[in-house]
């Protein structure tokens, strides 16, 4: 009743899906050094008082992981679809074991995007402290969580047709209103809906590298509702979901 | 002990009601197909003794528990009706994911070698065939070693080799004392390798007990021909038939041996006209079944058939 052996295999199919890998940590780095390149000499982007391939190095670690979180959603619709579900369904596989397998698989996916563009950044002039590094992935990282729920919620609602077009636009909406593409105006309209965003908390992480302190309460207080609310979404999607799709 | 025991069981999808009123006891050990047409009921039944389902009414209980507390304690391997498997992994991989999922699983190599998968068993599973796919999900299921097999239309897509060599497997599973319930459309596929059929139509059970009299109550043809005022029961002592009854001036039977039938039925009635044979299908002799259902039983009231439901009645 290893339920590591089923994360282990998770993880082993992930890696063995070859186009999947590739374009998904391949599509942010592009992007980035497209952005960046153009911009590299720029060390106060928008009055932020952070430079252009920082602020896009962590803009693009938002667009990467977000997109990485929650492609275990099209990986569980495609299970569902060949009726994979129902097979686990039947098995004593726990809940708490299927979504840890499915959130670490998603996870390392998210870490590895960010390895990626953390080598990227440095080779566009990023540089900071260690201690700076860490605490930047760390807070990335626990403000992924929601998005992990998010990722588990859609897989189980949507179908393999569908969930492609809801996972582009999802994104692109929340990159861009999260300020992935171009700081969010410290004040008006685009800050207050931001600020109500989880995406919005990622790209902020930035300001560590400067020696900020990004989240702040407010911070924490959208990131834990985002988590409290899209878990119990993804638990009931998961809960409803043993039909034949 | 009781291996699965339903009661008064209901499931309906929108306006359909797919199943009305199932009862069905299966003991530990025992062999039983759940026979019937598409549509009848047969897959919804088996969600809920799987615990996939929840019945609007009505009680599944599985070695004495729910079936949630069977699927835990890893007692239930299934073979569900649609499926395919996931992929990037090898066939190997994917029965020991599984495998490693269960308290006592069997071993995989033996799970391979049962499903005759050996020689697969480095493919990866999105390049099998049809049939491939069907043999690697039934692995999944055995290797759970489990106390119940569930499977659900198991040979659809196998070829005959494959269908030879599934059915040889399964009997050698039965015989070690495992319960096994296996959904099918074929007649003969109960026949062969059940103790006992259920017969489902229309979302109920029309009709359970031991497949050679199933056979004989479904029959394999019906002769049809007009011939006034016979008498019933001469009909039925006929070699050959096992139900006779009339419409109007013609007679129908239903015959284990249409060929005795026909031919002592003309020794017998030389005057028998406007004569038709044909093969029952399933639907057809299940359609009988629940028309007839009472008349049936009341006809023929020394056949030990455990159960024929009325078609009309909602139980």
């Amino acid at each position: 009743m290893s339920s590591l052996a089923y994360t282990r295999y998770e993880l082993l199919r992930v890696l063995r899906n070859r186009r999947f890998f590739f374009l998904s940590l391949g599509f942010p780095l592009v992007l980035y050094f497209l952005i960046a390149s153009s911009a590299r000499h720029t060390t106060n982007l928008a009055k932020t008082g952070i430079s252009a391939p920082l602020y896009f190095m962590v803009g693009m670690i938002a667009f990467g992981t977000m997109g990485a979180m929650l492609s275990s959603g099209a990986r569980i619709a495609a299970e569902r679809a060949v009726g994979w579900n129902r097979q686990l369904r039947i098995s004593p596989l726990s809940t708490r074991s299927y979504l840890r397998a499915k959130v670490l698989t998603a996870y390392l996916m998210a870490l590895l995007s960010m390895v990626a563009l953390y080598v990227a950044g440095a080779a566009e002039g990023v540089s900071m402290s260690a201690s700076h590094w860490l605490s930047m992935t760390l807070l990335i990282l626990v403000c992924l969580v929601p998005f992990a729920a998010l990722g588990i919620a859609v897989g189980h609602v949507l179908t393999p047709d569908s969930i492609g077009p809801a996972m582009g636009g999802g994104i692109a909406l929340l990159a861009f209103l999260g300020g992935t593409w171009f700081p969010i105006p410290s004040h008006g309209f685009l800050h207050d809906i931001g600020q109500a965003l989880p995406s919005y908390w990622l790209v902020q992480a930035s300001h560590i590298a400067i020696g900020g302190h990004p989240m702040g309460t407010k911070g924490w207080a959208v990131i834990a509702a985002w988590t409290l609310v899209l878990a119990a979404v993804a638990r009931r999607a998961y809960r409803r979901d043993t039909g034949r799709v | 002990m009781t291996a699965i025991e339903v009661r008064g069981l209901c499931k309906s999808y929108g306006s359909v009601q797919a199943v009305r009123g199932v009862d069905v006891s299966i003991g530990e050990g025992e062999t039983v197909a759940l026979l019937g047409p598409n549509g009848a009921g047969k897959s919804t039944t088996i969600d809920m003794i799987l615990g996939l389902a929840e019945p609007d009414a009505g009680e599944v209980s599985v070695f004495g528990g729910t079936p949630t507390a069977a699927v835990d304690a890893g007692w239930i391997g299934a073979m569900l009706q649609t499926g395919a498997l996931i992929r990037d992994l090898s066939v190997r991989e994917l029965v020991e994911m599984v495998a490693s999922l269960y308290p006592s699983p069997l071993p995989v190599a033996e799970a391979l070698e049962l499903t005759g998968l050996g020689e697969l068993a480095n493919h990866r599973t999105q390049k099998l065939s049809g049939g491939e796919t069907q043999r690697v999900r039934f692995a999944v299921a055995l290797v759970a070693n489990p106390k119940l097999l569930v499977l659900d239309e198991p040979t659809v897509a196998m070829d005959v080799e494959g269908r030879r060599s599934f059915w040889a497997t399964m009997r050698e599973l039965a015989s070690h004392g495992r319960t096994i319930l296996f959904a099918t459309h074929y007649l003969e596929e109960a026949d062969a390798y059940a103790d006992r059929a259920v017969l489902m139509a229309h979302g109920r059970v029309v009709a359970d007990g031991p497949t050679n009299e199933i056979k004989a109550r479904v029959g394999t043809r019906t002769i049809k021909a007009t011939l006034p005022g016979v008498d019933l029961d001469a009909l039925r002592a006929l070699p050959g038939v096992s139900a006779a009854e009339r419409r109007g001036e013609a007679v129908v039977l239903s015959c284990a041996d249409s060929d005795a039938a026909i031919r002592a039925l003309l020794r017998a009635h030389p005057d028998a006209r406007d004569i038709e044979i044909a093969a029952a299908g399933l639907e057809e002799a299940f359609l009988e079944l629940t028309a007839d259902g009472v008349e049936a039983s009341a006809a023929t009231p020394g056949e030990d058939l455990q159960r024929v439901a009325s078609g009309t009645g909602v139980a």
